[in-house]
């Protein structure tokens, strides 16, 4: 009973602790939302929201259905592998109402240079140029047919939208 | 591109890890080894240091306080913290150190400082007067029970609470060690050898920090410096810092005989844009200079005067060069490419959020933390309640 008395002040210090500790546990259950740790160390209603959000990307499948024209020049070429959307933005409102919405036309001379624009951090294989030096600024298109842009494809076979 | 020679992977070129990053492993490091010399006392009934075992206490406590501050400024939205504790993430070390920190600031000092300052606490309480008072009577935790026994018990507790604590100080810098050391990517940091090194360089530190601190408040208080205390001190911080350096070369010598693909870079970077922060700053004058003038002090017999400016001089140069060891590797780790073929530079800023004024703020509010705390809970024997105990 004497060890209790004169031991009191430690229980005062470890009743602040369990205090701390029920006092985080409450804020715990109100502010961890309630799916999280279902599927792993996130939230698991996560999932059902994203996939619950519109879609950009109409997918390489939509664009063959109307754009077969292309999809042959481009398999024939070095592009064949380049997804459509990879170049021309994420395109599902154009593929749900293609006459209403028409994609942007591209400015070849900014968007070849994303990916080829010399670079030593790129495989020497993988065609790069120093843009100044090779086109001065000439729009791309000019010689190099976006879809198959060996110099053996005509650039007047662009194909796509008209 | 400026300050960048050589190729850089794009992600490369900006420092992600500033100066801040560099401070926090320095204040984690004095606490560490603040607590440590605090434990020679305690556990090992080193007597001579006991004017400082206090000291020691709050040093460590207004350092740990300050602790997570460079963390927060440097990851912004400090209101995104406690969900490290509220979720967990066992399999993050960084995460993880949430709790580390938690364990060691509560479980650990503030609980042994509260032992040990019980009776002192008790005593302020009945003489002291307003908002002072309320403080005091808030610290009591409403227990007034400073009979001997009761006292008695504390001394025990605080026994084993400091026991604890060893370990927990390994841990607390150990960590810091195991997160520069775990990651593989980078050939500077990934070495086994990191948690341990960091270890001893945080006792290097800790004990240089309270050694100066003490001599310091002597000074500013107009007491006479215990030599007895300091000399043991000064002895401690040459033996411990004579393993970091071994250590230190051990890992060095390792490096430079193993020499896998990354050796010439580094050994470059070294050679070159860490030259005066690695080799002058840290080795020469951070090193090699204060355990010359330690070594001095244990094999000749000098003055009085003599050693307490060696002592001074020693403590500060070994503070710094330990300051120059984190800069090494929190800011050398990122200096080089990943590709070996090129480096970029660090320029710190002056007034941004992670620049040299918040640095150099977050290095001073520790020690406006400790004058609160030497003011709250004097840490001197002769400052101390002298009245007996009220049993």
């Amino acid at each position: 009973m004497n060890l209790f008395k004169d031991a009191g002040h430690l229980l005062r210090f470890a009743a602040l602790f369990v205090i701390a500790f029920l006092v985080f546990w409450a804020i715990r259950g109100f502010v961890v939302p309630r799916s999280f740790g279902q599927y792993g160390h996130y939230r698991g209603a996560a999932i059902g929201e994203i996939g619950a959000r519109p879609l950009h990307f109409a997918g390489h499948d939509a664009c063959e259905t109307c754009h077969s024209d292309v999809v042959d020049v481009k398999k024939a070429g070095k592009h064949a592998h380049v997804n459509c959307e990879a170049c021309h933005g994420p395109q599902a409102k154009h593929a749900a109402d293609p006459g209403n919405v028409t994609p942007v036309k591209l400015e070849t001379a900014a968007l070849c240079v994303r990916c080829h624009a010399a670079s030593a951090a790129r495989p020497k294989t993988f065609p790069q140029v120093n843009a100044a030096d090779h086109s001065n600024g000439v729009a791309c298109e000019t010689c190099h047919q976006p879809h198959s842009p060996g110099m053996d494809t005509p650039a007047a076979n662009a194909g796509g939208a008209k | 591109m400026g300050g960048v020679e050589g190729f850089m992977y794009p992600n490369e070129i900006e420092l992600h890890w500033s100066v801040l990053i560099v401070l926090y492993p320095f204040i984690t490091g004095l606490v560490a080894g603040a607590f440590i010399l605090a434990s020679l006392e305690r556990v090992f009934r080193v007597d001579a240091v006991k004017p400082t075992y206090r000291l020691a206490l709050l040093t460590a406590l207004s350092f740990l306080l300050v602790a997570p501050l460079p963390l927060q400024l440097h990851l912004g939205h400090p209101e995104r913290s406690p969900e490290m504790y509220f979720t967990p993430h066992s399999t993050s070390a960084m995460a993880m150190f949430g709790y580390v920190y938690l364990w060691y600031l509560m479980a650990v000092l503030v609980f042994e400082i509260w032992l040990d300052y019980r009776r002192d606490i008790v005593l302020l309480a009945e003489r002291s007067k307003g908002i002072v008072r309320i403080v005091y009577r808030a610290m009591t935790l409403g227990s007034t029970n400073i009979s001997p026994r009761a006292l008695h018990i504390d001394e025990r507790v605080g026994w084993i609470v400091t026991l604890i604590g060893i370990p927990s100080a390994f841990m607390l810098h150990g960590y810091v060690g195991f997160i520069f050391g775990s990651i593989k990517a980078n050939p500077w940091w990934s070495s086994p050898l990191m948690p341990v090194v960091f270890i001893f360089s945080a006792m290097v530190s800790g004990i240089a920090c309270v050694m100066v601190l003490y001599m310091a408040t002597a000074k500013l208080r107009g007491r006479n410096i215990d030599m007895r205390c300091v000399d043991t001190i000064a002895m401690y911080l040459f033996y411990t810092f004579i393993i970091d350096f071994s250590l230190e070369m051990l890992d060095l010598i390792h490096r430079v005989y193993e020499a896998d693909e990354s050796f010439r870079s580094l050994n470059f970077m070294v050679h070159t844009k860490l030259y005066f922060s690695h080799i002058v700053v840290q080795i020469l004058c951070g090193t090699l200079v204060p355990l010359v003038l330690l070594a001095i002090t244990q094999v000749v017999k000098l003055g009085e005067v003599v050693r307490k400016r060696i002592y001074a001089v020693a403590g500060l140069l070994t503070l710094m060069g330990i300051f120059a060891m984190r800069w090494n590797v929190v800011i050398g780790g990122q200096l080089f490419s990943k590709s070996y073929l090129g480096y970029t530079t660090y320029k710190v800023g002056l007034v941004s959020r992670e620049g040299m004024l918040v640095a150099l703020a977050l290095s001073l509010l520790p020690l406006l933390i400790l004058w609160v705390l030497i003011k709250l809970l004097p840490p001197w024997p002769a400052e101390n309640v002298p009245a007996e105990a009220g049993d």
